[in-house]
């Protein structure tokens, strides 16, 4: 890991250890990650779990404390915001309420020492790609929320910069719109080519569009992986808890070893399955994914519960049921399948293969 | 669920209104009224006539009201440019310099100006100005009307600069602008209704000043206010009168002016 040369990497940008402190209060433990050239990364995680102050410290409004930070092998932690080759669409979008449209979007190419009619037939131009280009003279003020945004996009997007930064760029927009942006975004970010960093808090956003997210919480990163990876083998109590949703079971594990736990269940049951790395042998968490639990009859099945009540969700059914041993467990079934189980029957629980993973605190 | 207070229910609430709007405004109007008198008392009325006003152009003080308005315009418009050059710099250092050394002194120096009394400013500034042996004259007002216009030009300025988020500029910087060509570029120009509002402010401080100038002004240098004072030691001639009332519509004009700008620059954001 201790790459001093700078080799050229397919690596568009290297988190090395950064710390960032204010004062007294660490917002960054020494994070570190790498963003590959083309990648839909996404930063996910809580409010004030730093994911914004890392982003802020990839753009140069926040020094680093330590650790270096670097774009296509150069570390930039020195440069001042305005010789980063990265370029930011802001929450609140900060268009430039004085200037028009293009204007806007041509202020970077300006900046760069471009004449004027080049930077405005490129304006114009990504202008057309996030299909603004009738609107080049209006100023912003005249442009509905989700017009703005793709100003903003547009406005990053124009010099070409080897990384996007985006700071939770659909919160401000309503449900609907949102759901149609972040496809137009995805299909904009393959068509640029460009690296695209972005902060969430929404899971459902991150799992949808990114190749890779970092989950990060307390100013530490909890796991880094695809989507898929980051919902199906969560590495700890936290990522499993914040993505999607789970039961949580305090269960002995009697053995792990390669990837594996030999788990006692409450109730006695005993099952087999895959455990998170750092996950030991002795007390620990289970997580059983709701969506991967079956119910069969009472007495079969690995664990037996009550039911308690159950939620309609449309194309669920959620079964809220208490375990013999007291625990609360959350059953979801789709409608139409089966009977549902009326309140107060007992049944028995079969652990789908995939449902059940023993975590690492 | 209380019903809100209708302040106009209160017992005396209209007498106390109208007593306070014709003790402040009474007089003004008055003096206005009396300007436009045909006859040379001034506290009876003999018809409307425009005289007085010809003769503050033409009559026998004409001359040394047109010095005394020469001078006052060139010395509020010199002081105003410099307040709110000053004005401005001091609110970009204490809006977006961060956290200093020193902070809250710097605003309360600022600011002071406007708690100090008046009348110790004047005798201070005389005193200072004789002190480094300085001639008084119009050199001397203008500087200290630059002194005193600052905190007026600041107040707008800076209520403008506060509500101007500071990301505007993280934006230009992040486009590649140099901290220069960010305030250049993107904070100068949405600052300009404040700006405006300020320059505006001072300006009609400085004109409509009487202590401070009448300290440090210099034997034979008047200013608009020091003039009519003269004027009025001699016995108060219905020229006065309609001088004063247009000095009072100049005043009113641009403090509107202010107002208005201030507001547009507010409601387009």
């Amino acid at each position: 890991m201790t790459s001093t040369a700078a080799v050229a990497t397919a690596n568009a940008v290297e988190i090395d250890n950064v710390v960032k402190r204010y004062g007294f209060v660490t917002a960054l433990h020494g994070v570190s990650m790498q963003i590959g050239d083309g990648e839909f990364f996404t930063l996910l995680g809580p409010s004030g779990c730093g994911k914004t102050t890392l982003l802020r410290c990839i753009a140069g409004f926040e020094d680093v404390s330590e650790g270096a930070i670097r774009l296509h092998g150069q570390d930039i932690a020195p440069l001042p915001p305005h010789k980063r080759e990265v370029n930011t669409v802001f929450q609140q979008y900060a268009l430039f309420p004085h200037m028009t449209v293009l204007q806007n979007v041509s202020f970077g190419l300006l900046r760069l020492g471009w004449s004027v009619s080049d930077a405005e037939a490129r304006a114009k131009q990504v202008l057309e790609l996030v299909q603004l280009g009738q609107f080049a003279e209006r100023r912003p003020g005249q442009l509905s929320g989700g017009q703005q945004q793709r100003v903003a996009l547009a406005r990053a997007l124009a010099p070409r910069p080897k990384v996007l930064l985006l700071d939770e760029p659909l919160s401000a927009l309503d449900l609907k719109l949102r759901q149609a942006v972040r496809s137009e975004l995805k299909a904009i970010q393959r068509e640029t080519g460009i690296a695209f960093v972005f902060v969430t808090h929404d899971q459902e956003e991150a799992l949808t569009m990114s190749d890779r997210i970092a989950v990060m919480s307390a100013g530490h990163v909890q796991q880094i992986g695809t989507p898929r990876e980051i919902y199906e083998a969560p590495s700890n109590r936290f990522v499993a808890d914040f993505i999607g949703e789970t039961n949580l079971l305090d269960v002995t594990a009697n053995r792990v070893s390669d990837g594996i736990a030999e788990i006692l269940l409450p109730g006695g049951a005993r099952l087999s399955c895959p455990a998170a790395l750092g996950a030991r042998a002795g007390q620990g968490h289970l997580s059983l994914r709701p969506e991967r639990l079956g119910i069969a009859a009472p007495g079969q099945g690995q664990l037996q519960a009550t039911v308690e009540d159950h939620v309609y969700l449309g194309t669920d059914t959620q079964l809220h049921t208490r375990l013999g041993s007291g625990e609360a467990l959350v059953v979801r079934l789709q409608n139409g399948a089966a009977a549902i189980p009326e309140r107060g029957a007992r049944l028995g629980l079969e652990i789908e293969a995939g449902a059940a993973r023993l975590l690492s605190d | 669920m209380a019903k809100p207070v209708d302040l106009r229910r209160f017992t005396g609430f209209r007498a106390i209104t109208w007593l306070c709007l014709f003790v402040l405004y009474a007089p003004l109007v008055i003096v206005a009224i009396y300007s436009f008198n045909d006859s040379t008392s001034i506290t009876r009325w003999g018809g409307f006539s425009l005289k007085w006003y010809v003769d503050v152009f033409t009559g026998p003080e004409a001359p040394k009201f047109r010095d005394a308005a020469i001078n006052s315009f060139t010395i509020a418009i010199g002081a105003a440019v410099c307040a709110t050059l000053i004005a401005t710099a001091a609110a970009v250092a204490m809006n977006r310099a961060g956290r200093f050394r020193g902070k809250t002194a710097s605003l309360a120096l600022i600011n002071l100006p406007l708690m100090v009394p008046e009348i110790v400013t004047a005798v201070a500034s005389l005193v200072f100005f004789i002190t480094i042996g300085f001639k008084t004259g119009l050199l001397t007002i203008f500087i200290a009307h630059i002194v005193f216009c600052i905190p007026f030009a600041y107040l707008p300025i800076s209520a403008r600069m506060q509500s101007v988020p500071d990301t505007y500029e993280q934006a230009a910087m992040d486009l590649y602008a140099t901290p220069w060509e960010a305030f250049r570029l993107v904070l100068l120009p949405l600052m300009v209704p404040g700006i405006l509002s300020g320059f505006l402010l001072a300006f009609i401080i400085s004109l409509d000043d009487f202590l401070i100038t009448n300290f440090v002004k210099g034997a034979g240098v008047e200013t608009l206010p020091t003039a009519i004072f003269g004027s009025v030691k001699q016995g108060i001639k219905p020229n006065i009168m309609a001088i004063s009332t247009l000095l009072l519509g100049v005043s009113v004009v641009f403090v509107t002016l202010s107002w208005i700008i201030g507001r547009a620059g507010q409601s387009k954001r």
